[in-house]
């Protein structure tokens, strides 16, 4: 039975936006001019080719259903389980079923705390015992580093005849069709990826990659699982952001006088207010609320599917200060040029003059703007998890791995695999949205233009 | 000079009016003082009684912002919003959860927290200033491109990921400093050096950044060219006119943030187990101390508008040609 989660809905909702802006762009020349600059660039293309890596995860995880229970009798009614699961769980169960019973270092064939154990001949002795799924189809443990070095050899041997065939399908394709696009940028980024997913899945099927947690479950399935919530925070927080900005930067610049007056207010007022203490008395009272109403929801992921559209509100709502007040200086520079003016004595009126003029006029900062938002989204869930107004415990994120991996800093010896794990797709996720960001910048600024 | 001074003072008290009503509406009308109680005290198995009796400790009992049971002026002075908001003004900041004066409390925390936050302020801005200036001096070169690069890629790590990773290296590998805590006077050092680093590091990334561009674009300028062409050297180009022309921006850049300084950094002190205005603040957010959280929310809006205007001032000051009007 399928699941239709809020954040689910929204998510294919903006891919349905972003799929018609493109189409939008690619059959204007004016529009589509800015976008070929971004894409001449090496690095936008690099990133994007890993962006669209961590957009797939999302998406895949952004699916979700609630799984049939086996029937107890013929013909009874099919009874539903309560639990959401996505197309990503599906994917990954061996990943998602796969639990230890607590830490386990990454690739280990063995727990991480000694325990007693029951020989067979009756005695029990203190070891570091087996692992119920990490390594264990080797029957003699002396066999590990043979396995995994195979291993590794037949995931980068997959990989690269991946990577051969997409080459190969590229060129004949897409390289005939854009061939200003620096394909090997592409490639090489493809290629990267490749050569890091195809040997870990292979180690994935028999081992725990980046170990296993407190309770045992296995981190890199966490970490692909907090994608989707780095990437709805990143994304959903700009439907609340751009329309607010939009509107208030836009009107304040375009109508002057009170508006302007009213408007600067609001947002100095808002922006004067420390920005992690505002989220936070919104996040708290959002809670008391969400405490005192708590029948409202179903399941617990309904629940915590439902504080984190919250939190991109709030996000939002705490954020469009910035956007408002670039896109207030853009329109009252724009309202003062001569075409503007025309327009006035022609007549025309103030929503067409503001739809027709000005909007397309400043559109540069709003793109400028979004993508460089993302990034620092995506960092402040981290933080905010931390400080405890962030997503819902339950919700797997970046934040709420850094933040329970926090405590395990102070074990001897420790327990780093988490944090490098959170650390890897986080950098990787930022880095590749930073540099995509500033090649956008470049490409729609129109001071670089020639 | 003065005149203006003055009507920017007055400009900023509606402003404050306004921060006001959106903490008094959000910490008293989204959520009642009733809700608030339930969640202080438990969800479930709650007396109406208790729940008064919460209140009542903690003056909640008043109706919000009118009280029709007094007479005169007491009509409004005795409410929530009258005892719990407009006295904020008047810095009196009520007690907190623990029946501790908020005030003494901040003013006591404030040192760490300055002990932390100017030494990373200031080294900071020499620091990015300094790595700046080298890539805008090696400009268009592999060195300038690496340093850029690597800002980049120091603007993508989390901050957490700085401070784990600091107190890792410096305090559990290396046994330099201790690895969290504070103690006051000049003990305070040993304790400070860390976090100011970590602080100092994490920031290099988007701070010599952005001081590369305002360099870049300094350096673009027609008197730059001007004195190249009177043949004075690359670096006294760089050093007499560059970096003194793009001082301005800095300077009024970093202007805003100074009156900040005082509250502190969020996550370094509640890592670092300093005693100052940031952890408190996290403190207050974790026990939901609701009366701690206001006051700083009112702080920080006083501080930032504070930075407001001595930024306009400031502007005044290194740059003659803006006008006051």
């Amino acid at each position: 039975m399928p699941v239709f989660l809020p954040t689910d809905g929204l998510v294919w909702l903006l891919v349905a936006a972003v799929a018609g802006f493109t189409w939008v762009c690619s059959r204007r020349p004016h529009l589509a001019a800015p976008w070929a600059r971004v894409f001449r660039s090496r690095a936008a293309v690099a990133s994007l080719v890993v962006l669209a890596a961590f957009v797939l995860v999302g998406l895949l995880d952004s699916l979700h259903y609630r799984p049939q229970l086996p029937a107890k009798a013929p013909g009874a009614p099919a009874v539903y389980s309560v639990e959401a699961r996505s197309l990503l769980d599906v994917v990954l169960t061996p990943l998602r079923t796969r639990l230890e019973k607590t830490y386990s270092a990454p690739l280990a064939t063995r727990l991480f705390q000694k325990e007693q154990v029951e020989q067979p001949d009756g005695r029990s002795v203190r070891e570091f015992p087996r692992l119920r799924h990490g390594g264990a189809h080797l029957k003699d443990e002396a066999d590990w580093g043979r396995d995994i070095a195979w291993r590794i050899i037949g995931g980068l041997a997959a990989a690269i005849a991946l990577w051969s065939l997409a080459v190969f399908a590229g060129r004949r394709t897409l390289a005939r069709r854009w061939p200003d696009v620096p394909w090997g940028a592409a490639a090489a980024a493809l290629g990267a990826l490749l050569l890091l997913a195809g040997p870990a899945a292979l180690l994935a099927t028999g081992y725990h990659v980046f170990g296993t947690d407190r309770v045992g479950s296995d981190v890199l399935y966490q970490a692909l699982k907090s994608i989707r919530t780095s990437l709805v925070i990143g994304t959903l927080t700009t439907l609340v952001l751009l329309p607010l900005g939009i509107a208030a930067g836009v009107a304040a610049g375009y109508f002057k006088g009170w508006v302007d007056d009213v408007i600067q207010y609001l947002y100095t007022t808002l922006n004067s207010i420390p920005g992690v203490l505002l989220i936070a008395a919104f996040v708290l009272m959002l809670q008391v609320f969400l405490d005192n109403h708590a029948g409202w929801f179903a399941t617990s992921a309904e629940r915590a599917d439902v504080r984190l559209l919250a939190l991109c509100a709030i996000l939002g709502l705490t954020s469009w200060t910035g956007l408002a007040r670039l896109l207030r200086g853009e329109a009252l520079k724009l309202s003062e040029l001569e075409y503007i003016q025309a327009a006035h004595a022609f007549g025309v009126s103030h929503a067409r003059i503001l739809g027709r003029h000005i909007l397309p006029n400043v559109s540069h900062i709003i793109v400028i703007a979004l993508v460089m938002d993302f990034s620092g989204l995506v960092l402040a869930e981290a933080v905010l998890s931390y400080v405890g107004v962030g997503v819902d415990p339950s919700t797997t994120s970046f934040g709420t791995m850094i933040n329970s991996a926090r405590l395990e800093m102070a074990r001897e010896p420790m327990v780093w695999w988490s944090l490098a794990a959170a650390f890897v797709f986080m950098f990787a996720l930022v880095l590749a949205a930073n540099l995509f960001a500033d090649a956008v910048r470049d490409g729609f600024d129109p001071r670089v233009r020639v | 000079m003065i005149a203006y001074i003055l009507r920017r003072v007055l400009y900023a008290i509606p402003i404050l009016v306004g921060v006001n009503l959106l903490t008094f509406l959000l910490f008293f009308m989204v959520n009642t003082p009733d809700d608030m109680a339930r969640m202080q005290l438990g969800q479930k198995r709650v007396t109406p009684e208790a729940i008064q009796k919460w209140k009542a400790e903690r003056g909640y009992d008043k109706p919000l912002v009118f009280n029709g049971a007094e007479a005169g002026a007491r009509q409004f002075t005795n409410t929530i919003f009258f005892e719990k908001s407009v006295k904020l003004f008047a810095f009196d900041f009520g007690r907190a959860e623990d029946n501790r004066d908020i005030a003494n409390e901040i003013r006591t925390r404030m040192w760490p927290s300055l002990a932390l936050a100017i030494p990373v302020f200031l080294i900071g801005i020499a620091v990015n200033i300094t790595f700046a200036l080298g890539m805008a001096f090696f400009r268009a070169t592999v060195l300038d491109l690496t340093g850029v690069v690597l800002c980049v890629a120091m603007m993508s790590i989390s901050s957490l990921f700085y401070i784990i990773g600091g107190q890792y290296l410096l305090s559990k590998l290396w046994h330099l400093v201790p690895i969290s805590g504070y103690a006051g006077g000049v003990d305070a050092i040993k304790f400070v050096v860390l976090p100011v680093i970590i602080g100092v590091i994490g920031g290099i990334g988007s701070g010599s950044r952005w001081y590369r561009t305002l360099f870049l674009e300094e350096m673009g300028k027609d008197y730059v060219r001007t004195a190249r062409a009177k043949g004075l050297s690359e670096p006294v180009v760089m050093f007499r006119h560059v970096l003194k022309n793009a001082l301005i921006p800095i300077l009024t850049g970093v202007v805003v943030v100074i009156p900040l300084l005082f509250m502190g950094s969020l996550i370094a002190e509640s890592f670092f187990g300093i005693p100052g205005l940031g952890s408190y603040t996290i403190d207050a957010i974790q026990a939901q101390d609701f009366a701690v959280l206001r006051s700083m929310v009112f702080i920080g809006a006083v501080l930032y508008i504070v930075g407001l205007l001595l930024t306009d001032i400031s502007y005044t000051l290194v740059d003659p040609r803006v006008r006051l009007n």
